[in-house]
């Protein structure tokens, strides 16, 4: 099939794909763009002058938000998340490698967790901690809602990498005299290493970005996109757009650099094997 | 006696010993599976299973203004199931749904095919996919304000067809409309379609196709008869993430639409707005039960278990 000629339905479908990238980037270009207007530019083009205006105004104090601080707390719950969802999911994985009394209601617990509606468990956490006389915050109650999204991602790549991993790995070591422990940490952990910093930047990033299960469990103080939520209603000026650059070239570079990670690790194993 | 002893020792001793360490062993390990398991059965035992225990418990529960008093109501169900208004908002949410399910599928599939098919080097489809996955792990917000410049009253779209000639006076309906609300979701989650076919369109074994066409098929044979029914897990693990996202869906409803159309969870974010937790309660249960009879139905036609 290799060496076949390109049909009539691959440049058919090419260009398709090609569309669908526009389609995907495109408007965020656009906001890339805007973002750059003139100090009295508008929402909208054309472009009125070329100026860093609104980044300089992104970081003065705004009447309608914090977005400094805002930012430092998503960092953190990001961080948080990300730490939580690598160590939990690694250690779900290795439970589920064997079968135990009730390892299949917790499998369809994780995947329930993926398919109810974000809202009803943002209602669901914010009327417990009302009812247990909680106080809800960012680093309880929305860590918390988070985690019940990333989990199930998280479970569900380890559970995969665990499926295609051959025991015979594990067999030569312990054959070779080394303890579980020693087999697990210079056997196991090395191979999976990439996988986990992919569910690392899929905890990191999807809590980085998650809105609605945050809505109601957030207590008093924002995280970014609540900040970003309510400035779409009150903000009328390209501070708004220059808001969205920062934040989506930060999400950028933190795939970059997991990617990077993920490609070294590699690039290493295979000089190993 | 003596003898008798120590043939009833071997006896015991004798068989006994490798399966008592074997035991232990056993034991140890199903001891360590549990210990592994735990953190995660705690993180969604208190913050997934007994939150949604809680909503059905309020969902019964009387209020004001004030607070929320324990009961056995079942006024919050007949409330909302008896307006018109709750049945006009699942009929929208039920629409959008549809809509954006038909083209995320469209989309979906023919981006995975091209991409599982028509790409020859896996270094090149791992570079395309990741092109097209990297949009989804940056803010869903974000995506959606980036429309407003593109087609509001005088963004792009407008001002070039009015620039070329096209029309005379600014499209309305581009954006605040239902159009914008399906185009954004369509942007937002045709990833979630992408990538579960494009996994399976990548196990299909490249034998069937050839063999089938040495059979005689043709292209459209071969797709319709070989290559969807081998996609369809992949198609319901897409539809049922699809399906739950839309049907749970406020934020790109109520910014795409600004405020003119509604949808169940939007609904919902009102009620909990105006502190009445346990009508928002009840809608969730409604809400909740009808996203897993679907995710039922989409279970029922497809068997996604090997998949997993």
């Amino acid at each position: 099939m290799s060496h076949e000629k390109r049909t009539l339905e691959f440049y058919v479908l090419a260009a398709f794909f090609t569309l669908f990238v526009l389609f995907l980037y495109g408007p965020l270009s656009a906001v890339f763009i805007l973002s750059f207007q003139g100090p009295e530019g508008g929402l909208t083009f054309p472009l009125n002058g070329v100026s860093v205006h609104w980044f300089f105004n992104l970081f003065e104090q705004q009447a309608v938000g914090d977005f400094g601080a805002s930012f430092k707390r998503s960092f953190t719950l990001g961080l948080m998340v990300m730490i939580v969802n690598v160590v939990v999911s690694l250690l779900a994985g290795l439970a589920f490698r064997r079968k135990f009394r009730g390892s299949t209601v917790l499998f369809y617990l994780t995947v329930a967790s993926l398919v109810v509606p974000s809202i009803i468990i943002s209602l669901g956490i914010g009327v417990v901690f009302q009812q247990f006389g909680l106080k809800p915050a960012w680093y309880s109650s929305a860590f918390g809602a988070h985690l019940t999204w990333t989990l199930p991602f998280g479970v569900l790549i380890m559970f995969a990498v665990f499926n295609r991993f051959s025991p015979a790995y594990e067999e030569a070591a312990r054959d070779l005299g080394a303890t579980s422990w020693q087999t697990f940490r210079h056997v196991v952990l090395p191979m999976i290493a990439p996988s986990l910093i992919g569910v690392g930047l899929f905890g990191f990033t999807l809590s980085y970005d998650e809105f609605a299960r945050t809505l109601m469990t957030s207590g008093t103080y924002n995280t970014l996109p609540l900040e970003i939520y309510g400035m779409t209603t009150n903000v009328t000026t390209p501070v708004l757009y220059a808001l969205g650059t920062v934040t989506t070239l930060f999400s950028f570079s933190i795939i970059l650099l997991a990617l990077a990670i993920i490609l070294v690790m590699r690039r290493r194993q295979a000089k190993v094997v | 006696m003596a003898a008798t002893i120590t043939d009833e020792d071997t006896q015991i001793a004798g068989p006994a010993k490798p399966p008592i360490t074997a035991y232990i062993g056993r034991i140890a390990s199903r001891v360590a599976s549990y210990l592994q398991a735990v953190p995660l059965a705690l993180i969604l035992g208190f913050f997934f299973l007994l939150p949604i225990l809680m909503i059905a418990v309020v969902s019964f529960w009387d209020y004001d203004f004030a607070g929320l008093y324990p009961d056995f109501l079942t006024m919050n169900y007949t409330d909302t199931l008896g307006s018109w208004v709750t049945w006009k908002t699942y009929l929208n949410t039920l629409k959008y749904t549809a809509m954006v399910w038909g083209l995320t599928l469209l989309i979906g599939f023919w981006v995975a095919y091209f991409l599982a098919f028509h790409i020859r080097t896996t270094t090149m489809q791992m570079v395309l996919f990741l092109v097209c996955t990297v949009p989804f792990l940056t803010s869903n917000i974000i995506r959606m304000i980036s429309w407003i410049p593109v087609l509001g009253r005088n963004g792009l779209v407008n001002t070039t067809l009015i620039e070329m000639g096209i029309i005379p006076s600014p499209i309305e309906w581009l954006l605040y409309s239902d159009f914008a609300v399906v185009l954004a979701m369509v942007h937002l989650n045709t990833l979630f379609m992408v990538t579960p076919i494009f996994n399976t369109l990548m196990r299909i074994d490249r034998s069937l196709i050839e063999a089938a066409r040495d059979a005689g098929a043709n292209g459209w044979q071969i797709l319709w008869n070989v290559i969807i029914p081998l996609a369809k897990p992949g198609i319901a693990i897409g539809s049922i993430f699809v399906v739950t996202l839309v049907m749970a869906d406020f934020s790109t409803v109520q910014v795409m639409s600004g405020g003119q159309s509604a949808s169940v969870a939007l609904m919902m974010k009102n009620q909990m707005s105006l502190l009445q937790y346990p009508a928002a309660a009840a809608n969730a249960v409604v809400l909740l039960i009808v996203v897993l009879l679907m995710v039922a139905a989409i279970l029922r036609v497809v068997d996604i278990r090997k998949e997993l």
